[in-house]
């Protein structure tokens, strides 16, 4: 009887792992930012290089940080719901430009439309790595109080927009159980 | 017989060939001390762009940032201790190829120990079965040797 029962339950244990395994995306690293306070940056603005943006601009406010970059095909895939945002008027969209080049990035926005309030030029990276960006497109949903709520990894989806951020920006769900 | 010492010779270089590829072509650090223990810490850090490479190996421009911003902090007189801190605030304890004994990864810890014991547990019994069964055997087989000379 045993004989029969133990290797079974120990294949429907493996099983198990695999399916679970399956299920997961192993490119995703969960950030441990969320529910710290968003990481402070100064950088020149991209529309206009004399000018500076910074976190402490969007103090008191609901707003996305989004980070980008000309050389990322799925930033270029996105940016037309971004754009699409910025027009709903729902929440100011903060860029941050990674490890790009300011002319490139400045044609981007002017042919593709701009759906950033202001864009920050990370031109070496350590904003980004302030943020623990790995793989652009990353969007921050940041709260009144600078904290870190939400966090998405590749290209914003409608259906990540609409069941994730959007009852968190407009407080239909509690920061901490928003996961649905 | 030439052939052979040319093939061993290639062989060992090639054996050689990781240990020697940098990425950086000059040493971080004048003093030896410091890069020894910059070289230790980017063996120890995942690049998260491509997950199987430390930002050793890497050639990202994620990796040789993080390498630029370990480079730094450790010329600015950081502990190993708190330039890693900095990196797992910012990536999680996924950045260390090493993961914390946590929660989350107990079972990492424990299972191929747990695994071994139960292993070694089946073994055991199994031996202590089969160290029984000879005498069982040896009447079997008498009985068969004597079924079949009757």
């Amino acid at each position: 009887m045993w004989r029969f029962l133990i290797p079974g339950l120990v294949f429907a244990v493996l099983i198990g792992f695999f399916v679970i395994g399956l299920k997961r995306d192993p490119s995703y690293v969960p950030s441990p930012l969320i529910g710290k306070a968003a990481p402070a940056f100064s950088l020149s603005k991209v529309e206009d290089p004399t000018q500076q943006v910074s976190d402490k601009d969007f103090v008191g406010r609901k707003h996305l940080v989004n980070v980008w970059a000309t050389w990322c095909g799925g930033c270029r895939q996105e940016h037309e719901f971004l754009v699409a945002i910025a027009k709903q008027n729902v929440i100011p969209i903060v860029g941050i430009d990674w490890k790009d080049e300011l002319p490139l990035a400045q044609r981007w926005l002017t042919q593709l439309g701009n759906p950033y309030v202001a864009t920050g030029f990370d031109m070496e990276g350590r904003v980004a790595i302030d943020y623990g960006v790995y793989g652009a497109p990353e969007t921050f949903l940041v709260d009144e109080h600078g904290i870190v709520i939400y966090k998405h990894v590749g290209i914003l989806t409608v259906e990540v927009w609409q069941n994730e951020m959007l009852p968190l920006i407009t407080g239909k769900a509690t920061a901490n159980g928003a996961r649905t | 017989m030439m052939r052979v010492r040319w093939s061993a010779i290639l062989l060992s270089l090639l054996l050689l060939s990781p240990i020697v590829r940098a990425l950086d072509s000059a040493p971080a650090f004048e003093d030896a001390g410091l890069q020894a223990r910059y070289e230790a810490l980017t063996r120890q850090l995942r690049c998260l762009v491509c997950q199987n490479e430390t930002i050793a190996d890497s050639g990202a421009t994620l990796a040789a940032d993080l390498r630029r911003e370990l480079r730094e902090q450790m010329a600015a007189g950081k502990s190993d201790a708190e330039v890693l801190k900095f990196m797992t605030d910012r990536y999680g304890a996924f950045v260390l190829y090493k993961p914390p004994f946590e929660q989350r990864t107990w079972l990492l810890w424990l299972g191929p120990a747990g695994l071994l014991l139960i292993g070694m547990g089946v073994a055991i019994r199994v031996i202590m079965q089969r160290a029984k069964l000879p005498e069982q055997l040896d009447s079997e087989e008498d009985a068969i040797e004597k079924g079949e000379s009757v």
